[in-house]
């Protein structure tokens, strides 16, 4: 299926945050290799240079390295991926936050209702078992 | 070089100026869309470009040469209207492409017809639809360098569209450039490098959807409806 985009950003800044969250979520896997540039937008449905383009900006964060001969790899570097990982963590707590605050819901107040909800899914999860 | 350059490309019919001064370049391995309402001289400009009609002033150059038999060569065009005898076999049709183009790869249209499975239907039995799919079909099988698609999402319903913009993905080509025309842009946004809105005959604007969309903060579609509102 093609990948959704929204309409109010560039379409290759929201590719590569999609390989992005691929890659952090471990469905791209350290030291896999990327399917070529073409078949990744065929898949996403999108123009190859955009693709290109996405793909090239996350050769240049680290995300991705190029083997002169044999393609694409996503890093094994794990630094690299835990500090995406925390780094969009943060942008989803923070955006988060902003939602609660915009009902009335102060980060504190926010705090205390993750705490109590984070309980009850770890106690589903224990008697679950 | 660019593969398609217009200077002050200027075309009247009688009294009507129905392109004004445009000057364009398409360099090799973009996929542009050819954006405007009804009337605002997009198919008027393709038809230049393939040297079905002569400009009035000024001139389109392809790969360096204004329109004529080598240029045609490496031009493939799909028309707005169909223009295939539609008493034949849509293999037969196949063959025919294949000994009128010297540049027509048969394995890629074979391939990309196979899915369809109509090979031995008349192209007169075929729905809308998939007649406007063989025509397209037949004409990204060539290996040109130049592609111009005039109005190729026309009448076609979202599934054969999807497969319309699919088969310009899958033959795309760093060395080639397509250039297509519509006023459906939503559906093709995506697939597309670089738009030029025509207005009225006139180019009102040339530049690379990303860059639109970061300036602007709107899509395309969104910002072709503020311009051409009515």
């Amino acid at each position: 299926m093609a990948w959704i985009f929204t309409s109010d950003r560039p379409i290759y800044l929201q590719v590569q945050e999609k390989i992005k969250l691929s890659i952090v979520s471990g469905e791209y896997p350290p030291g896999w290799k990327m399917p070529a540039v073409r078949d990744l937008a065929l898949e996403a449905a999108v123009n190859p240079n955009t693709v290109q383009k996405a793909l090239s900006e996350l050769e240049r964060e680290g995300f991705v390295y190029t083997q002169r001969t044999s393609g694409r790899y996503i890093t094994e570097d794990d630094m690299v991926i835990k500090q995406a990982k925390n780094e969009l963590a943060t942008e989803l707590v923070r955006s988060f936050l902003g939602k609660m605050a915009a009902i009335g819901f102060s980060p504190a107040e926010a705090a205390l209702l993750i705490g109590d909800k984070a309980k009850e899914v770890d106690g589903n999860g224990d008697t679950g078992m | 070089m660019a593969i398609l350059e217009c200077k002050g490309l200027t075309k009247k019919y009688g009294k009507k100026e129905a392109l004004r001064q445009i000057d364009l370049q398409v360099e090799p391995g973009r996929i542009v869309g050819l954006l405007g309402p009804n009337g605002s001289g997009k198919s008027t400009l393709l038809k230049i470009c393939t040297g079905l009609l002569t400009p009035t002033k000024g001139a389109a150059h392809i790969d360096g040469r204004k329109p004529d038999s080598k240029t045609k060569a490496i031009v493939s065009y799909l028309p707005e209207v169909p223009y295939l005898n539609d008493w034949m076999k849509v293999s037969d049709i196949v063959a025919f492409f294949r000994d009128f183009y010297s540049d027509f790869n048969l394995t890629k249209a074979l391939d990309m017809l196979r899915n369809l499975s109509i090979e031995n239907q008349v192209l007169k039995t075929l729905s809308k639809g998939t007649k406007e799919k063989v025509q397209l079909v037949l004409v990204m099988a060539r290996e040109a360098k130049l592609y111009l698609l005039d109005e190729p999402i026309g009448g076609v319903d979202p599934a054969a569209r999807d497969y319309i913009l699919n088969t310009i993905i899958r033959n795309y080509n760093p060395e080639a450039s397509v250039v297509l025309s519509t006023h459906l842009i939503t559906d093709i946004e995506q697939v597309l490098d670089d738009v030029i809105f025509l207005k009225e005959g006139e180019i009102v604007l040339d530049c690379p959807v990303d860059e639109l969309r970061e300036s602007k903060g709107m899509s395309v579609d969104a910002y072709f409806r503020e311009v051409f509102k009515c």
